[in-house]
């Protein structure tokens, strides 16, 4: 029923271009190269008769006579409850070994967006079990936080912990330029974590084209709006989203766009947040949280990745050095539950923590420089190494309650209840019996 | 007269949201409007450059599923809002389609294609004419009067009338809804019908009035960094630059809270649909001050948040302004508030690419900076044709790159507004909100304002200001110093002066968003602390050793930092205020 061109014009990078008629714009096309192998292939321009598509699996090896046919619709992703417990490749193709998904509806992907006015004020805190996110800077359902860290960190060990502690209804991985040894890691993680079945992963590892890199949010996301309208609570998780914004670099040269920033297009910015804006906390039905890693090159925040998403998102955590650090990270939701879903001294110990804990570095960088230590120090260095034990290393795994009232404990231990800097009442209710 | 009503084309390309148009009959209008026929949907579109028979449109919806050969309409109307009684309170996207309306299927989603009217076509208003048979008028001139929430809503004799008209007809007092012709006027030996409500092209500004003039009144934001030290005038433009995480957001919130102006129009322009969500919910539940109705009554949100069409976020700006400047015609004090220009700009960019333009400085287009001048060029006070003043006071963040101020967005805004409230990153790490930096951000306003201030709030006003302006500039050297040499190095009187500034700072240019009383405070309170503050800075304190100043100011500052949060006029704030003035003559102080 659709017509077949066999003659492919130009060949650049893994764009293809050639002659079509009747062609809309994004529309999907099947190529079948001349050796048999088969790719998805998207319009990304059309001029006159001329037609740009992006080919999904690369345009390595294509021929100039491979058979392009036009499918009539943008790309779709299909949607049931059998998609629970399977894996599958950047282009949505199976890559757990089971069939394909028959008889399921199908959604486009990257839809239109929320009605602002469908939108709920966001109010349910997630607990997470670490203390540095659920005491200082806790995650609330509908958030778009990314973890800015570096390469070597252990931001996937942390993304696959929170799925397994955050009480999700739905579970969706986006793995986007993972390694081939991280996508084994979160699988394993969650079949020991008894997850599985309540996760959805799409998977583009580093060996895969580099554009299925592109498709991995947008079905992800597809896929988690579908479930949230559905009434599940869905917790998106997409890593790396340094990687997909570079392979928006790579297509854009190669469509000789002009580069704003280090050589990303200037539709950077627009085009993360269509992507992070599908976090939302749909008004009488579900919702999607999503959990980002954005890798900063050489550290650097101000790189156009991470600065584009510090804008996007709802705060960001920082893990550098192995633990999240309670400085740079900010969750811009936390005034919404702290106090109010959470314990009534919740915003009471956060507060004091961190400032003793900003004291006690200054306190040690005083010592480094040659100062004299006081008593004073003294308490506050043994204050340094108790919070760093107690709360910042990642293996820590409490509830928030338990966090709190370790908290206590630890100010107890180390300073008077004169020195804390927290309102009277709410040390009276707190401060620990006998200390 | 060109008939433009025949122009049709058809599409010949299609690169993201910009389309390639061929005409096929009929002329075209640089900036018009025009509709390319998909077959489940009528999309709009913005003529933006014509090349002969072909032209380039900007596509205001996702261009997915256009193809070679659709039919395109063309209106021959630049991109247009609709102006007349209605607008108060309502949310609309960039293109003023009320967001409440078009959520009346069970649909989550905004559909593209889907266009409503603005304004209630069936509500009936409280008309009551001004002008009577026989009378001359002028564009924007008042010819009746109908009762808008809290303002009288004055209906505006056409804006793109040339020359005087003189009234035919006119309906007397009623109801009627905006649609109804309530007056006929008579322009140059044509024939004019008048309802309440008109159009106006976006991009062009409203100038029907007498004459521009030289803002010297403060505008009361109830901040006490921007109002004392970076005020901005009635009428006058500001900017807000700041990384992302150094509190725009809550600062933009507070400022349309607060300002005593008669309305405000928050244009929320590709930033987070969150934000916008927030005002929705808590604005209806806010009072206003003023009149006593909600918030919400006396507001009216553009929201075009960062996952809408981009091409609608590069108007979402101009329709905000648009309504600022109508709503001045009525002789009203409009505050305008662009979060952000920053994506403002970068939307612009995207079209220029598109559009194979030369790239100027970060690919952003040569033509940036008259296209920003132009926007905050749309300000000001203004005296009507009939006296009275109208003003709209514009104020826009920016978003620069990396917290670097010296890109080209914040470098254009800066030569043309007349305050600069710069956000640092260190400030807000330091957890010191706002989070204006006092060193870099100045206000032009504070000289121009001078004589009014000094009148208004006190004799000495902004003698004092710049006083403690160069207090901080001190207190930043010495502290600086101090990190080399330690506070062993520096002398007493070196310390003490440090000591004021970070109690400036701390008790007063700090101010904390999220407590009842503290997150805003009055003018009068605030000449009122702000001259006892100024008291404790010029006593000449002296002390015999550094313990003993550290502690005295522990003291005195902990006490200004206490009254904050005492209720203006209350017990506990008299008190605060003369244990301070107990504790400053305690200090050995004699007022110099």
């Amino acid at each position: 029923m659709f017509k077949e061109y066999t003659k492919i014009t130009n060949i650049i990078g893994d764009i293809i271009e050639l002659s079509a008629e009747g062609v809309t714009y994004r529309e999907l096309a099947a190529i079948t190269n001349h050796n048999g192998d088969t790719s998805l292939a998207q319009v990304i321009r059309i001029d006159g008769s001329k037609v740009s598509l992006q080919v999904f699996a690369g345009a390595k090896g294509m021929s100039n006579r491979a058979a392009v046919r036009f499918l009539g619709h943008p790309m779709r992703v299909p949607y049931s409850e059998d998609l629970l417990g399977r894996i599958f490749s950047g282009s949505g193709k199976p890559i757990d070994g089971k069939p394909e998904i028959a008889n399921a509806a199908e959604t486009d992907i990257g839809g239109p967006s929320v009605n602002p006015v469908k939108r709920v004020v966001p109010r349910n805190f997630i607990e997470t079990r670490i203390p540095m996110i659920d005491i200082f800077n806790p995650l609330v359902e509908s958030q778009k936080l990314p973890i800015f860290s570096t390469p070597g960190e252990p931001f996937n060990e942390l993304l696959a912990r929170i799925a397994l502690q955050a009480k999700a209804d739905i579970v969706i991985l986006g793995g986007i330029g993972l390694k081939f040894d991280e996508y084994i890691g979160f699988r394993r993680k969650f079949e020991e974590g008894g997850i599985m079945d309540r996760t959805v992963m799409f998977v583009h590892t580093a060996a895969d084209p580099v554009v299925e890199r592109l498709l991995v949010p947008d079905m992800a996301l597809a896929v988690a709006e579908q479930f949230g309208i559905a009434g599940k609570r869905v917790l998106v998780l997409l890593t790396d989203m340094t990687a997909f914004a570079d392979a928006l670099k790579e297509i854009s040269v190669a469509m000789e766009q002009v580069p704003s920033n280090l050589g990303y297009p200037g539709s950077l910015y627009s085009d993360l947040a269509s992507r992070y804006e599908k976090a939302v906390d749909f008004e009488g039905a579900g919702s999607i949280t999503v959990l980002a890693v954005t890798t900063m090159p050489g550290g650097d925040v101000t790189h156009p990745v991470p600065d584009n998403t510090g804008y996007i998102t709802e705060g960001q955590y920082y893990l550098v050095n192995g633990v999240i650090n309670p400085f740079g990270s900010l969750s811009r939701l936390k005034q919404l539950v702290i106090g109010k879903v959470t314990r009534d001294d919740h915003g009471a110990v956060m507060n004091a923590m961190i400032r003793l804990y900003a004291k006690a570095l200054e306190s040690k960088k005083k010592i480094s420089m040659g100062f004299e230590k006081t008593e004073t120090d003294e308490k506050y260095l043994r204050y340094a190494e108790l919070f760093e034990e107690r709360f910042m290393s990642l293996r820590v795994d409490i509830p928030l309650n338990d966090a709190l009232d370790l908290g206590w404990k630890t100010m107890a231990e180390c300073f008077d209840r004169s020195e804390i800097g927290v309102k009277k009442e709410v040390v009276d209710a707190r401060w620990p019996k006998g200390a | 007269m060109i008939d433009s009503s025949l122009t049709t084309g058809h599409v010949v390309g299609i690169n993201g949201n910009m389309m390639a148009v061929e005409v096929d009959t009929g002329s075209v209008v640089q900036n018009e409007v025009a509709f390319v026929k998909l077959p489940d949907a009528k999309l709009k579109a913005e003529v933006i450059k014509v090349i002969g028979k072909k032209c380039f449109l900007q596509v205001f919806e996702d261009t997915t599923g256009i193809s070679v050969g659709m039919p395109v309409e063309f209106t021959g109307n630049m991109l247009a809002v609709e102006l007349g009684p209605g607008l108060l309170g309502q949310i609309y996207d960039g293109l003023q389609n009320p967001l409440l309306l078009l959520e009346n299927k069970q649909d989550f989603f905004l559909q593209r294609g889907q266009y409503k009217d603005p304004i209630d076509r069936a509500k009936k208003w409280d008309w009551k004419p001004l002008a009577a048979v026989g009378d001359r008028v002028r564009a924007g001139q008042w010819l009746g009067e109908v009762p808008e929430k809290f303002i009288t809503h004055r209906v505006l004799a056409p804006l793109g009338m040339h020359g005087s008209a003189v009234v035919k007809k006119i309906l007397p007092e009623g109801q009627y809804p905006i649609t109804e012709k309530v007056a006929e006027l008579e322009v140059n030996g044509k024939t004019v019908v008048v309802s309440m409500s008109q159009e106006w092209p976006v991009k062009k500004a409203i100038k029907a009035y007498k004459e521009r003039i030289y803002p010297e009144e403060l505008l009361i934001t109830r901040q006490r960094i921007i109002d004392t030290m970076f005020p901005i005038s009635r009428g006058g433009t500001s900017c807000i630059p700041g990384p992302f995480g150094a509190g725009k957001t809550v600062l933009q919130h507070l400022i349309s809270k607060f300002s005593s102006v008669d309305m405000v129009i928050v244009v929320a322009c590709g930033e987070r649909a969150g934000e916008v969500v927030e005002l929705i919910h808590e604005f209806p539940e806010m009072k206003d001050p003023k009149t006593g109705g909600s918030l919400m009554d006396r507001t009216i949100i553009i929201c075009n948040t960062s996952s809408m069409p981009v091409a609608a976020r590069e108007a979402s700006v101009y329709t905000g302004i648009t309504l600022g400047e109508y709503y001045r015609q009525m002789g009203l004090d409009v505050l305008v508030l662009a979060d952000s220009t920053s994506r403002w700009a970068q939307a612009m960019r995207e079209m220029s690419g598109r559009l194979e333009e030369i790239p100027g400085e970060e690919a952003f287009p040569a033509y940036l900076e008259s296209r920003i001048a132009g926007l905050y060029e749309r300000a000001g006070l203004v005296q009507l044709h009939n006296d009275k003043h109208g003003a709209v006071t514009l104020i826009g963040t920016v978003s620069p790159a990396g917290g670097n101020f010296e890109e080209p967005v914040t470098q254009a805004t800066l030569k043309v507004v007349g305050a600069f409230l710069g956000l640092s990153r260190k400030r807000s790490d330091e957890r010191k909100f706002p989070a204006i930096d006092p060193l870099d951000s100045y206000s032009l306003y504070i000289d121009q304002m001078g004589e009014s201030l000094n009148k208004n709030l006190d004799r000495e006003w902004t003698k004092m200001v710049h006083e403690a302006e160069d207090l901080l500039r001190r207190g930043a050297e010495i502290g600086k110093m101090m990190t080399v040499v330690g506070e062993e190095g520096i002398s007493i009187d070196d310390l003490v002066a440090y000591l004021k500034s970070e109690m400036l700072d701390f008790t007063y240019l700090q101010q904390n968003a999220f407590d009842d009383i503290d997150c805003a405070a009055t003018i009068e309170r605030q000449v009122a602390d702000f001259k006892l503050l100024y008291k404790a800075l010029k006593t000449p304190f002296s002390f015999e050793t550094k313990p003993e100043a550290r502690k005295f100011f522990i003291e005195l500052q902990d006490n200004f930092y206490q009254k904050n949060y005492a209720a203006e006029s209350s017990p506990e704030y008299a008190k605060f205020v003369s244990k301070i003035e107990e504790i400053i003559v305690s200090g050995g102080g004699r007022l110099v």
